[in-house]
């Protein structure tokens, strides 16, 4: 789908200081209408006050956040009525029963009661939960709160949503969900802002990924235009019917470093191709039937374990 | 751009009254809600009636004061902690509701609970001794006490803590003196000099008075001055609500 140039998130210079510590360092970037943005960094890179400081829970120290154009520091309720927030896991009340949370969150929007039951009951029933409608949420699964947090997010259909690792802690089946559920969304045309620690999420996930380190921005790119930037850390993984000495491979000087995996092998390289047609002529020579053998472009954990490494 | 006055208010009015129905749906049946909001001052007037010549007619508009305190401000100081501890503040401060918002409505919660127990006590008091009423002072008196006594619990959950326990003591540290320093116990006529000028400290002190001129025609302080001590307690209150609950916003989440 084609992503409009239109920004709906605006960052411009944004820092944020706790006594002495600079959590978040003169930021700027922009998050286009209809996208799917990632944002990454290790723990205690600046993600949880960035995402603070754009959803209003948290006054920055300088700069401007603009949402669809309206300055959240200024106007913080009009900027909060675009958006839908989903953080952490268990941010929903447990007391109170599946239903009750989706016409909870959505009377805060201002919807009409008659219309927010209609709302809750379409959304309970398009996450599979109308039969637990009238549970309380403390009966429910992790992924089941999840579904909930989610659903009572976008009752009043944000144009952006932004999501705190969605995904974390759930079951494999849950994770899909949420995956499709967010991609769905995005289909509808709304924006995502995601922060997450599964970089393979991101991968498959987001149109463009922002790496913070540091409190500063380190890259903002495609997920395959980060992978591009790190050429070097494209690799063959292989194994052979036999154990093989990994050093006479090494003689080729085409491997930069290997890593063992299992019962294969990863050799990086920056020339696959020759390094293929050697491992191919090397198997021939010693008499060795492949029992794997595969090209691996640079990943994004690769580009991201070297944006945040040495800072 | 500025979001249109009418809009602005709309929201805000709106935002408050959608906290306070999730704080009486949630909070009200809480134990440490019903035990310090009912069965303390229960217990409490029970220790201090039974057994000693007391003039209930006398003694009751005292200790319907004392249970508007109680019950108003023992649900403020719980619900902060607690959705601190469950996660689910950060949820509620990303709804399109401010600090102020978020205040008011856990005050009015605090504010209606009050009241509805203390109609149910007033009602008994009213049936068994034999009152000449001044129905508007009295529920003046009880609007606004039941506020000012919701929003000192509600400032009372400000200090972040680890556990919503801890604020269930400090807040006794302060809630206690304030019964004991009002005129509660000893009629505001008994109590000169130091203890005279310490119990006008207390917000108590002028909601018994209200309610003693409401209930038997009589007062010690002007009833003008009640009232107006009464909104100045609120509004400071609610200004350090105010202040410490943005202070400590993200501490504890």
């Amino acid at each position: 789908m084609e992503k409009e140039s239109i920004k709906v998130i605006e960052v411009r210079e944004l820092t944020k200081k706790f006594g002495d510590v600079t959590a978040v360092d003169h930021i700027s970037f922009g998050v286009r209408k209809r996208e799917i943005f990632g944002f990454l960094g290790p723990n205690g890179a600046g993600k949880t006050t960035t995402i603070r400081m754009l959803t209003g829970l948290i006054t920055p120290d300088s700069g401007d956040v603009l949402i669809d154009g309206v300055d959240i520091r200024k106007n913080p309720i009009k900027a909060k009525m675009k958006i839908g927030v989903i953080p952490e896991m268990g941010n929903i009340y447990v007391d109170l029963t599946a239903k009750q949370n989706i016409i909870l969150a959505g009377r805060f929007y201002g919807i009409a009661r008659s219309e927010l039951e209609n709302m809750a009951d379409a959304l309970l029933a398009k996450f599979g939960l109308s039969k637990r409608a009238d549970d309380p949420v403390k009966t429910f699964s992790k992924g089941m709160k999840q579904q909930v947090n989610i659903a009572s997010a976008i009752v009043h259909s944000p144009e952006l949503l932004f999501l705190d690792e969605p995904t974390a802690g759930l079951d494999v089946q849950s994770q899909r969900m949420i995956k499709t559920i967010i991609r769905e969304m995005n289909q509808r045309g709304t924006t995502i802002f995601l922060t997450t620690h599964n970089i393979e999420e991101a991968n498959v996930l987001c149109d463009r990924v922002g790496i913070i380190n540091g409190g500063e921005i380190a890259a903002i790119d495609t997920p395959e235009g980060l992978k591009r930037t790190f050429e070097e850390t494209q690799s063959v993984e292989i194994s052979f019917d036999k154990t093989v000495d990994v050093s006479k491979i090494e003689e080729s000087r085409l491997v930069i470093r290997k890593e063992k995996l299992g019962d294969k092998w990863r050799l990086y390289t920056d020339n696959p191709d020759k390094l293929v047609k050697y491992l191919a002529q090397f198997a021939q020579d010693h008499n060795l039937i492949f029992s794997t053998m595969e090209i691996c472009g640079a990943s994004l954990e690769d580009a991201f374990v070297k944006l945040t490494e040495d800072r | 751009m500025i979001m249109p006055l009418g809009n602005f208010n709309r929201q805000f009015f709106r935002g408050i009254a959608v906290v306070t129905e999730k704080n009486i749906r949630i909070y009200y049946t809480k134990p440490p809600v019903i035990i310090f909001g009912f069965l303390f001052p229960l217990f409490m007037f029970l220790a201090f009636y039974l057994g000693k010549e007391v003039d209930f007619y006398i003694f009751f508009p005292g200790l319907l004061a004392m249970f508007l305190f109680f019950i108003a401000s023992s649900v403020g100081p719980l619900i902060t902690p607690w959705e601190k501890q469950a996660g689910t503040y950060e949820r509620l401060l990303s709804f399109p509701v401010s600090t102020n918002t978020i205040i008011l409505g856990d005050s009015a919660a605090g504010m209606i609970f009050g009241i509805m127990i203390n109609v149910v006590v007033l009602a008994v008091g009213l049936i068994t001794l034999n009152y000449s009423l001044n129905i508007l002072v009295l529920c003046l008196g009880m609007l606004l006490g039941a506020f000012c006594f919701s929003a000192l619990g509600v400032l009372l959950a400000s200090p972040s803590v680890p556990n919503p326990s801890y604020v269930m003591m400090f807040s006794s540290i302060i809630r206690f003196p304030l019964i004991f320093i009002s005129g509660i116990f000893i009629p505001l006529e008994d109590l000169h000099g130091f203890g005279r000028m310490l119990s006008y400290f207390s917000p108590i002190t002028y909601l018994v008075d209200i309610f003693n001129f409401s209930l038997r025609g009589q007062s010690n302080i002007a009833l003008i001055v009640d009232f107006v001590a009464l909104i100045i307690f609120s509004l400071i209150f609610v200004y350090l609500a105010n202040r410490s609950h943005k202070r400590n916003l993200m501490r504890g989440l």
